[in-house]
């Protein structure tokens, strides 16, 4: 190696040696390698890139070269610091994943720990079946019709083709509202006012105040006076199917029957009528359903009872039954929850035990 | 109606192999509803068969009279056997259950020592065996020469007793009284397999007598009674039995064997569908006479029970007054007794209405009341009679009498013109004329027809066939509803859901999800409850909806709101161990309009007039949805992640608010003292001017009284009266920054902070976006009686960044309006 006869400090120089930056690099790579934490590797970077640092002095020095030596030495410290730099980025981020990496392990947390942090809420399952039981009736077209629970005996009963000897009407064992009430002497008098014993008369107000064609379904609470027990509710709901309109068969109403378990209990369910009799219709029958789901396996259950529209009835309601023909079917929503739901006692539908509505979910 | 299959089987032809199966299927096929079905033959098991009684040995020394009989079973050996009844003698023939049997109540027979004989089976009584009650000793068959069919010892006893039978109970609908009687089910059974029919009443030659009465009969109601017809049997031996048929054939149908003229007007009535009645003629004063009861008038009936008569009671007298109510129970005056030696039988036919009045206003279900007021053949008494005095001369002795009384105003039916085509129109099935015509006749009705139309005239016993409708189900229902098409009918296009449908489904869910459970209860309520409540007299829900016949004196009225019914069901869930409860309910309340009046009574033949329905709507009580909840216990549940949050006022408060949110209102809210509420603590909830409803605390009286938790929260709004909100319109979103300025403001601690906001919101102005109350604070250095609220202002323009001048601009103004309006201070200012 030959240089220009300048005069410069031979000692200081030293720092120039390749030799010397090799050695600088090495040191500060091993250093490096060696740092165990983020905090160990700053306090090297000090060390080893500071103002301090070997390559940093080098730098200095080169001002001190000749001339024709600076460039050669100058881009010698360059590699040595960038390498130098380099060996410090590569630990930096292996140190700086590892410590992510380590705090990640140290957030972890049982996650089966319970979250019920909110109170659970629910719908009553009978509201439930009621609501989709509308559903489809809505999206057959019809609409959904609803009336008063005190009810005048005349909607409930006579319109409906039951005198009040019929023997039908003793039957349904009718809550009967009193003539006078609080604040006025008690009457023993009848009021004709009732609590409604059926759906029934929502189709009466319904026929009474609107022209065919008349196509609703009527969900609702009504009342008899049974003792509460596993099978009988004095207060219980209904869903009720009225459809008055031209050349209306009874083939429209088992259509009509068969679409609507199809919606409620899937597409194998199926009905069957069976002769029966119910004032306000003729013919009238009994609705057998079939469905696969039961617990005891496919089978028929009794479900609600149905008919042609009993002309009486059009003729009291003010509709022409030359004219018009229709079709009427009910049923009870708790017995729908007792076989479609293998619900066994009908006390836990009205107690009102948080646990029973909780279990059915929103779907019921 | 209980009846035998073999009691059937002699008025209609059935399939030999007609089992209990096949029988249901049958009935129900016409729209017969089986109650039960009870196949006798498997009440019994194991060996039970005809016995001789040989020779009886009166056993001594006992403390009641013993028997030990060699009875002859059919086997080598007369078996011994040990009985205590005393009914029968030697050469009886008796019915042996042998080792082995099983009787029912799962009474197993086996040889076994008593009264230090063995006795290798037993005698058996009625009651043992099930086949009737009777039990007042063992049942002794028929024997002797002039009985052809007598049996041998061993032979099987069962078809003997009735034990080879099926009994089947039929659920007889209101429209088919003709059904309660062999005659009615033999006859449909007939339609149903199509077996010959043999129609009892056509067995029997009706009495015409000489043309003088029986007995004198004046009847000066004839709608109140159409037809009576009686006959005199005279001589009878009073203690002669009921024949083991005749009972057995009434204990099957459920009737107790009482004597023999009463055992054959039951069964007659239960044959042939005829009620009857047996009238001790000795005990007679005078002509009878059908007519109404006066005021006044009083009967005791056989039942033990004097009853006041109603005018409108329908009633047979005799000199001495009232000795009947007719249709319904005989007086016990002038009832067969065990002396009665001349018998008059009445059959007669009652105004099936007046008969259904006087069931109910006396409460006396009868077998036979329940057959007049479903409707009774009006043509049968004659019958009726001459069977039932034939039955008592021949088994009670006795000379029938040669003058009959029979009273007739009987309304022929009228005929019914119908269209050929009707069935096929309602039915939607085609039905040739030849079948129309088929099951009209097979019905029993008369058809002429003329051309496409038919006249029909219905039979005696079908007083249900009054409309064409009527005659068409029969078509449809007798051909079959299997053969039913199921066509769906197309409904025009719907509305959907009304929108008041909408918000109660949508107030249901949005409360279920903010954690309420939703419930159903009975509206029912009493004084008690209210009281409970401390809901002041005055107060209008105390003025509420009385029921005549409550299921509870305790319970007699209609809630006028939803919280007693809902409170006592928290009530139960904290009784059965459940803790931290939400409960919602949405359900009617019932609001009179004062008392309640007596609504119009309108026909059924044609709709009520316009004044009818508005004095109905007027007369009729509010009826509007309310919803109402309660929370008691924590609102926010504890766990692992700390302490739970008690429920306070607040949750009330802002359970009606997710209501409203749901409803699409908005709810003001002020302070008020209303009942149950805590005075302090109960919040009214407005919709603009209108008091919708209520929420807060319980007043601790009303918690301590109702046995609720300490502070449980309750709210409940009138869903009726929120308005049903418009379109909502989409807001203009502003992406400029915000300015955020809070404010403490120092006022009055009696003045509602609600109004604070209002005023601060309306005095910032249009640049105001939001203002949150973050902060409440009252202290020593507020001085007595002042509170602290720390607002935090949101400002922001919609078309540009607001500067500070101007947002602090408007925080002044925001300030000032509170100050002037409530004295409103700055803190620290």
């Amino acid at each position: 190696m030959t240089y220009r006869n300048d005069p410069y400090d031979p000692k200081q120089a030293a720092l120039l040696d390749q030799s010397a930056l090799d050695d600088a690099v090495a040191a500060a790579d091993k250093a490096f390698s060696g740092a165990g934490d983020l905090d160990a590797l700053a306090a090297l970077k000090h060390q080893h890139l500071g103002d301090r640092a070997p390559v940093s002095l080098a730098r200095r020095e080169i001002g001190s070269l000749p001339p024709a030596a600076k460039a050669d030495a100058g881009k010698r410290v360059n590699l040595a610091r960038v390498a130098i730099q380099g060996a410090y980025d590569a630990r930096l981020a292996v140190l700086t994943a590892e410590r992510e990496e380590r705090v990640l392990v140290e957030e972890a947390v049982d996650v089966t720990l319970p979250t019920g942090r909110r109170p659970v809420g629910a719908q009553h399952p009978l509201t439930k079946i009621m609501d989709r039981v509308g559903d489809l009736f809505v999206s057959m077209g019809y609409e959904v019709a609803e009336g008063p629970e005190v009810e005048w005996e005349w909607y409930n009963f006579d319109a409906l083709n039951m005198h009040p000897a019929h023997p039908a009407r003793s039957m349904m064992d009718t809550f009967f509202v009193a003539a006078g009430g609080a604040g006025a002497p008690a009457r023993d008098e009848d009021s004709r006012v009732v609590l409604r014993t059926h759906t029934s008369p929502v189709q009466a107000r319904t026929m009474t105040t609107r022209k065919p064609p008349i196509y609703i379904v009527c969900p609702g609470r009504v009342y008899r006076t049974d003792e509460l027990d596993a099978t009988h509710t004095p207060v219980f709901h209904q869903v009720e199917g009225l459809v008055v309109d031209k050349g209306i068969t009874m083939g429209h109403l088992k259509g009509t029957l068969d679409n609507f378990v199809k919606g409620m209990f899937g597409p194998q369910a199926k009905t069957r009528l069976r002769p029966s009799y119910f004032p306000f219709v003729e013919p009238g029958a009994e609705i057998d359903l079939w469905f696969p789901q039961h617990r005891d396996g496919p089978r028929w259950v009794e479900w609600g009872g149905c008919g042609m529209v009993n002309p009486r009835v059009l003729r009291a309601c003010g509709i022409d039954p030359e004219e018009y023909s229709g079709f009427a079917f009910g049923m009870g929503i708790e017995r729908a929850l007792m076989f479609r739901n293998e619900a066994a006692d009908m006390r836990d539908m009205v107690e009102g035990d948080v646990r029973y509505a909780r279990a059915f979910g929103w779907e019921a | 109606m209980r009846v035998s299959l073999s009691w059937l089987r002699e008025h209609v032809d059935l399939p030999a192999g007609l089992d209990a199966d096949g029988l249901e299927k049958a009935l129900v096929k016409v729209g017969l509803e089986v109650e039960e079905l009870i196949d006798a033959g498997a009440t019994v098991s194991g060996p039970l068969v005809v016995g001789r009684v040989e020779s009886i040995e009166e056993l001594q020394g006992l403390k009641k009279p013993i028997r030990y009989c060699l009875v002859d079973v059919g086997g080598a050996q007369p078996q011994g056997i040990v009985c205590g009844a005393r009914n029968f003698a030697e050469g009886d023939l008796v019915v042996v259950a042998l080792p082995g049997a099983v009787l029912p109540g799962d009474f197993a027979i086996s040889a076994r020592k008593t009264y230090g004989r063995v006795s290798n089976g037993m005698i058996c009584s009625g009651q043992e065996l099930g086949v009737s009650d009777d039990h007042d000793g063992i049942i002794v068959l028929p024997c002797g020469p002039d009985n052809p069919e007598t049996a041998k010892p061993g032979d099987e006893a069962r078809p003997l007793v009735g034990l080879d039978d099926v009994v089947v109970e039929v659920n007889v609908t209101p429209d088919r009284g003709y059904c309660f009687s062999v005659r009615g089910i033999a006859r449909e059974l007939s339609h149903s397999l199509g077996g010959a029919y043999r129609d009892p009443v056509a067995a029997v030659v009706p009495l015409e007598g000489d043309g003088a009465p029986a007995y004198p009969i004046e009847v000066l109601d004839s709608v109140a009674c159409d037809r009576f017809t009686a006959v005199a049997v005279r001589g009878v031996d009073p203690a002669a039995p009921s024949p083991q048929w005749i009972r057995q054939r009434l204990a099957t149908a459920g009737v107790r064997s009482i004597s023999l003229p009463v055992d054959i007007t039951n069964y007659v009535m239960i044959e042939m569908g005829q009620p009857m009645h047996a009238w001790d003629l000795e005990r007679l004063t005078g002509p009878l006479v059908v007519r109404r009861a006066q005021a006044g008038e009083k009967l005791t009936t056989l039942d033990g029970v004097a009853r006041a008569l109603d005018p409108e009671d329908i009633i047979i007298a005799d000199d001495t007054g009232v000795v009947s109510l007719a249709a319904v129970m005989g007086g016990s005056t002038t009832e067969v007794s065990p002396a009665t030696v001349d018998v008059l039988f009445e059959a007669a036919h009652w105004d099936p209405r007046s008969v259904a009045r006087t069931i109910r206003r006396h409460k006396l279900p009868s077998e036979a009341g329940k057959r007049y007021e479903r409707g009774v053949d009006p043509q049968i008494t004659a019958v009726a009679c001459a069977r039932a005095a034939a039955l008592l001369a021949e088994y009670g002795g006795g000379t029938v009498s040669t003058g009959v009384t029979d009273v007739s105003s009987v309304v022929p039916p009228a005929p019914i013109t119908m269209s050929v085509a009707r069935p096929s129109e309602l039915a939607g099935v085609e039905y040739s004329q030849e079948r129309v015509l088929e099951i009209l006749a097979m019905i029993g009705t008369q058809v002429v027809a003329d051309g496409d139309l038919l006249t029909v005239t219905p039979p005696s016993w079908r007083h249900d066939l009054n409309d064409p409708a009527d005659l068409a189900e029969e078509v449809l229902r007798l051909d079959g509803y299997d053969r039913i098409p199921s066509v769906l009918p197309i409904a025009p296009p719907g509305r959907g859901l009304t929108a008041t449908q909408r918000r109660r489904r949508t107030v249901g869910r949005a409360l279920a999800d903010a954690g309420y459970v939703e419930t159903l209860c009975y509206p029912f309520v009493g004084t008690h409850t209210l009281d409970a409540l401390r809901i002041p007299a005055g107060d209008p829900r105390r003025d509420t909806v009385l029921l005549r016949n409550p299921l509870s004196d305790e319970e007699p009225a209609l809630r006028t709101t939803l919280l007693p019914p809902l409170l006592a069901t928290l009530r139960r869930n904290l009784g059965r161990g459940l803790r931290d409860l939400a409960l919602f309910e949405i359900g009617l309340v019932f609001l009179p309009n004062g008392p309640l009046g007596v609504a119009p009574a309108a026909g059924a033949d044609g709709p009520p007039s316009a004044e009818e329905l508005a004095a109905v709507d007027e007369l009729l009580p509010r009826q509007p949805w309310h919803v109402a909840a309660v929370i008691a216990g924590d609102a926010e549940p504890a766990g692992w992640w700390g302490g739970g949050r008690p429920a306070d006022w607040a949750d009330a408060v802002e359970a009606a608010r997710s209501v409203a949110a749901a409803a699409g209102v908005e709810l003001t809210v002020r302070a008020a003292a209303q009942a149950p509420w805590h005075p302090g603590r109960c919040a009214a909830l407005l919709v603009g001017d209108t008091v919708v409803g209520h929420a807060g605390e319980l007043h601790p009286a009303v918690c301590a009284d109702l046995d609720l938790p300490r502070r449980t929260v309750a709210m409940e709004l009138d869903l009726d009266a929120l308005p049903i909100p418009g379109v909502s319109i989409a807001p203009r979103l502003s992406s400029f920054p915000t300015a955020l300025i809070d404010v403490a403001l120092v006022v009055d601690a009696a003045t509602p902070a609600g109004e604070v906001e209002a005023a601060l919101a309306e005095g910032a102005g249009p640049l105001l976006e939001s203002v949150r109350l973050f902060d409440v604070y009252s202290g020593a250095q507020l001085g007595e009686g002042r509170k602290s609220l720390a607002y935090k202002l949101t400002f922001r323009a919609p078309d540009r960044t607001l500067t500070g001048e101007e947002a602090l601009a408007a925080r002044d103004a925001a300030v000032a309006a509170a100050a002037s309006r409530l004295g409103a201070v700055l803190r620290g200012a």
